[in-house]
């Protein structure tokens, strides 16, 4: 089924009777070719390219949830390429421009709107920053504009510009930024992949992988084993779990990080806006709903919600920032389980048994990646080359210390970031 | 979250700072070589479970803690002086 606005005028006026499921519920088969672990965003996205980019359709993605219930439908949806070092750089660069093509791709409405994002600066030093940040960002070909405070107040009339601790000096805007609405990315890259006969196999989670060898050679699941000779782990706060059952450790945490959301309003807050020094961050959605985060809680948890302190943390900033958000009541929170690397970067890469491949450490910015990610990684597992906007995420970059991307320049330890 | 700290009682979350699991009770000797020093810098077990983790009581008694906690359920099973289990 093709989606157009005459296929909905019709579907409107006759009852909306021909609508018909997004994607099939295959049982799994005994063999595929590649099996995805995790059928999240990036899963899915793997999927999806691989049978786009690569003709291998032979795929299963095994999902132990439900498709669309994992972090890629917990996130605050901000999509954005104003990465500043070399390795991410050209990485988000390439995923914005997959997210600036997919719904026509897709055939699907993610609702990607590219309503600009500023990054608040507050002193002499930080508007350096943002300047080298928005060379960085001009030199890979995206686009920034640096503000000054006029600027920011013309589009942000609403800010405290004179708050005694941080006093607004000025923004870093990067228009093609911007918000898509986050269940649809899942749902459209499920469907693409199910169009291209890629099997979705859901509540069927992964008990065991097996590996002869020093090969894989399938997964054990609670519907029974399927053999493959290819096998991608893309299962975000969950990684450590599963490389566990290929007897690896790595380098991730697994954190929480909350978001929140108010009773939908009037449209009000028409960018995505960062205040990094409060560690806020705010959007408004399509719905009217503010959507707002902060920081991680910072203690390892795999609750999927967070804690009160970070919670008062978060409005306290806030409010600072944009007293008239005082006047919205807070509809819901929640909390997403978040693989934290040392130096905050992703991992995309091989896993030193062969067939296996990993891709995690996302930490709190998976979901700008999702198209970019599956893009890449669906080149790796087939290719068995890093994909040429993605050389940089190696597993060994903690051990010997080389490339590592410590994109906050806190520091590459774990609970820094 | 409270954290019962051994020496202060069950207090609020935000007095501690965090450091992850508590590895630098069972640090590697300093020629232990590079791979052993590679995996307790970096590699971790991250439990979804109980995990053995260091607090620090920043804004209390300024001891260190070795709590037992549970990351699913952010249950706080028991906490001690990570000086005596040093010892």
């Amino acid at each position: 089924m093709r989606f157009s606005g005459l296929r909905i005028l019709k579907e409107g006026l006759t009852g909306n009777k021909g609508w018909t499921p997004h994607w099939r519920d295959p049982q799994p088969k005994s063999e595929y070719d590649v099996i995805i672990i995790g059928g999240g965003g990036h899963g899915l996205a793997t999927a999806y390219y691989l049978a786009r980019d690569h003709g291998i359709t032979n795929v299963a993605v095994l999902e132990k949830g439900y498709i669309g219930g994992g972090n890629v439908g917990r996130n605050t949806t901000i999509v954005r390429a104003n990465y500043n070092m070399p390795g991410n750089s050209e990485f988000y660069s390439h995923s914005l421009k997959l997210w600036e093509g997919l719904e026509e791709d897709l055939n699907y409405n993610v609702m990607h709107s590219q309503r600009g994002i500023i990054n608040l600066f507050h002193s002499d030093g930080q508007r350096d920053y943002a300047a080298r940040r928005a060379n960085s960002m001009v030199n890979q070909g995206d686009d920034a504009i640096l503000l000054d405070r006029e600027g920011v107040r013309k589009m942000l009339p609403y800010l405290e510009f004179d708050n005694p601790r941080f006093p607004v000096y000025g923004g870093l805007c990067h228009p093609r930024g911007g918000t898509a609405r986050h269940d649809a990315v899942a749902w459209g890259f499920a469907r693409g992949a199910d169009r291209r006969g890629v099997d979705l196999i859901q509540n069927c989670e992964v008990t065991g992988i097996d590996i002869e060898g020093g090969r894989v050679t399938g997964v054990q699941t609670t519907r029974g084993a399927i053999r493959a000779k290819k096998v991608g782990v893309v299962v975000a706060g969950r990684s450590s779990q599963v490389a566990a059952m290929a007897g690896m450790r790595l380098p991730i945490e697994s954190h929480i990080l909350q978001a929140f959301v108010t009773e939908g309003l009037k449209p009000v807050i028409d960018h995505v806006v960062t205040f990094g020094m409060g560690h806020f961050y705010i959007s408004q959605s399509d719905k009217g709903g503010l959507v707002f985060g902060g920081d991680l809680d910072f203690y390892a948890s795999y609750a999927a919600r967070g804690n009160l302190p970070m919670a008062e943390h978060v409005m306290e900033a806030g409010l600072a920032l944009m007293p008239m958000i005082g006047k919205a009541r807070v509809l819901r929170s929640w909390g997403g389980i978040v693989d934290m690397t040392p130096d905050g970067s992703p991992i995309i890469d091989r896993s030193g048994i062969d067939g296996l491949f990993l891709n995690c450490g996302w930490c709190y910015g998976g979901f700008k990646a999702v198209p970019g990610s599956g893009n890449v990684f669906a080149h790796l597992m087939a290719t068995g080359r890093y994909h040429e906007n993605a050389t940089k995420f190696r597993l060994d970059r903690f051990r010997d210390g080389y490339g590592l991307m410590d994109e906050e320049g806190t520091g590459s330890q774990h609970n820094l970031h | 979250m409270r954290i019962t700290c051994p020496i202060c009682g069950a207090r609020d979350s935000r007095e501690f700072s965090y450091r992850g699991a508590a590895l630098a009770l069972d640090r590697p000797d300093p020629d232990a070589g590079e791979d052993a020093w590679a995996e307790y810098v970096h590699l971790r077990e991250n439990p979804a479970g109980v995990l053995r983790e260091l607090w620090y009581h920043e804004a209390g008694c300024s001891a260190w803690i070795v709590v037992q906690r549970n990351t699913t359920t952010h249950e706080v099973l028991g906490a001690e002086l990570a000086a005596e289990v040093a010892r």
